[in-house]
């Protein structure tokens, strides 16, 4: 019985992760044919390297997460500290409202975002394409820096009011300080978010300024091609690493 | 693009918005004599006001306009038949011409055609299909690693916990890439003897794309509500005569009721809403709800575009309900759902 459940579960997790594993293998295979090993080549990522377009789409991706990330840790920071401080009703709203961004579906965002900047007449492309990161980041550093918040005396701050600070100074010397952890927790899932949305980018954008994961989309609609696996293969080992790295803060920190 | 028309009272409304929220925060200021810390939130109620709130009324606002801007329920109208824009549009005089030369409706290609209310009810089923699979499959493997005597669980956990959060639109490709025609499967399938088989383009790829992109989902807060559980409860029912079934049937399974719930919701609403996973394991053969909102923006009329928006609200509306029902069944948020 033992056995029989060890192997069930074996069988549960081969299936999740035996297509990203042939996925990767498959990215080292010298010959373009998915059915037969050629040998073991870094071929496909040095074409990778060379692509002008996939190359333009990782700077696109690696500027839109560092600068979204960047936004949404300021923005989201000087938020929880003013929601953490706000009285009951206006807090309850305040976290409602965030709650949206993260409980609506990834199309539902995107479309509405895109109506907006439809709306607006704003044409779509690298700025709407920022604009809609930092919107669906910021909800998650909210909710890294809260905890920390909640960890903190509550008078520290009027002491330093009252001693004459500045709320600004308070605000820089004080405050940030104490929940810098959370703080960087919420950047690091803000850019791993980043480089991870597919959905949102995808009806923010247009045909012409395209991520990572859009690129990718519009490739895989007309069939895998090698350099296509090498692609998914290299940013599946880097969200790993990241995931993991933000999940071990978060278990230190709840600790 | 261009031809969507903007009402110019549009930027009025933003400028006046703007404008009063300053206001509103200046005198908010001067009434509490200083700064109060709550300020520091206010550059993001601004921004959850554009880029949140807005856009949710956008969606509201273009579900019930025609492209002209005026109020309409022509969009809803056309959610129960597509053609339903198109008949309106051709001019009665003409249509009676055609009619008395003996074409029927049908040979205009303006039937009534149900084909969004069909694959709203397709999409229901597959969503419906794929959570019952991942319970059935779910439930299990998280009864298992959250066993006091299985040392090896609360590490195994993580492996289901890290897909929860990986890109499903590369976990997809993965899979793509794994039923191809010169794939692995068809590559074993062919070295076994069975010969290679269309794997991919049906709806079967579609189900197993949903089902191995949303396991994690339902494992995790099961194993999550199953971990938290007082085992001496079942010890105690185990003491008390009951057989390992009736311990099961009877203690175990009403109490992991929350995450099975949880589960559930955080399986079911994905699935109701993906669009990727049936455009690339369905080869475009496929359409669920998700793929029709999608086609509905691509087009290039913009008629097209109200009636998305009627779809997304219908859409936002099936999930706040389904959410609604999360909350009543699982209050305490005790399956630990991320949703």
């Amino acid at each position: 019985m033992k056995a029989l459940k060890r192997i069930y579960l074996g069988l549960i997790l081969a299936f999740l992760y035996i297509p990203i594993l042939v996925l990767i293998i498959q990215s080292f295979n010298a010959g373009e044919s998915r059915a037969k090993w050629e040998g073991f080549s870094f071929v496909w990522y040095g074409k990778l390297f060379n692509d002008p377009n996939i190359m333009h789409s990782l700077w696109i991706t690696l500027s839109i997460a560092v600068l979204a990330a960047l936004f949404s840790t300021i923005l989201g920071t000087l938020a929880a500290i003013g929601i953490h401080a706000m009285r009951k009703r206006p807090q309850s709203l305040m976290l409602t409202l965030n709650n949206i961004p993260m409980t609506m579906p990834d199309i539902v965002t995107g479309i509405s975002l895109m109506l907006l900047f439809i709306f607006t007449r704003v044409e779509r492309g690298y700025v709407t394409m920022l604009l809609a990161h930092i919107t669906f980041d910021t909800p998650y550093v909210i909710l890294s820096v809260m905890p920390k918040l909640k960890q903190m005396n509550k008078n520290t701050y009027e002491a330093a009011l009252d001693l004459g600070a500045t709320p600004m100074y308070a605000l820089l010397h004080v405050i940030l300080p104490e929940v810098m952890p959370g703080v960087i927790t919420g950047a690091m899932l803000a850019f791993t978010l980043s480089l991870d949305d597919f959905t949102i980018s995808y009806f923010t954008t247009s045909p012409l300024v395209q991520n990572l994961s859009t690129l990718i989309y519009s490739q895989a609609r007309k069939g895998i091609k090698p350099t296509m696996n090498a692609l998914s293969a290299l940013m599946f080992v880097v969200l790993l690493v990241l995931l993991l790295l933000v999940n071990k803060r978060t278990d230190e920190e709840k600790s | 693009m261009t031809d969507f028309q903007v009402p110019s009272w549009g930027y009025w409304v933003m400028g006046v918005g703007f404008i009063v929220f300053i206001a509103l925060l200046v005198a908010y200021i001067h009434k509490n004599r200083g700064f109060k810390r709550p300020f520091f939130a206010s550059p993001y109620v601004l921004w959850l006001i554009v880029f949140t709130v807005l856009p949710c009324l956008l969606v509201c606002y273009f579900s019930f306009t025609d492209p002209a801007g005026n109020f309409t329920l022509d969009n809803f109208k056309n959610f129960w038949d597509s053609n339903y824009n198109a008949r309106k549009a051709i001019d009665p005089a003409e249509l009676d011409t055609y009619l008395s030369m003996g074409l029927t409706l049908n040979d205009l290609g303006l039937a009534r055609n149900s084909i969004n209310i069909d694959t709203l009810v397709f999409s229901l089923w597959m969503a419906f299909l794929c959570t019952v699979i991942c319970l059935l499959l779910g439930y299990p493997a998280a009864h298992i690693m959250a066993d006091r005597d299985f040392k090896l669980g609360p590490t195994l956990v993580i492996l289901f916990i890290v897909p929860m959060w990986m890109n499903f639109l590369l976990r997809t490709i993965a899979m793509m890439s794994l039923l191809e025609d010169n794939g692995l499967i068809n590559t074993i399938l062919e070295w076994v003897g069975i010969g290679r088989q269309k794997l991919l383009n049906n709806t079967a790829a579609v189900q197993v794309g949903m089902i191995y992109n949303f396991l994690p989902f339902m494992v995790f807060p099961i194993y999550n509500v199953l971990n938290k559980m007082d085992y001496k409860l079942s010890e105690a029912a185990m003491d008390l005569g009951c057989d390992k079934w009736h311990t099961f049937y009877k203690v175990t399974l009403p109490l992991s009721v929350p995450g099975i719930v949880s589960g559930i919701t955080m399986v079911f609403m994905p699935a109701v809403t993906t669009f990727y996973i049936s455009r690339l394991l369905g080869g475009g053969k496929v359409q669920l709800f998700g793929d029709l909102i999608e086609a509905k923006f691509l087009s290039t009329s913009v008629t097209e575009w109200n009636v998305g928006s009627a779809l997304s609200l219908l859409m936002m509306i099936l999930i706040l309900a389904s959410l609604g029902l999360l909350r009543k069944a699982d209050p305490k948020g005790e399956g630990g759902g991320i949703v």
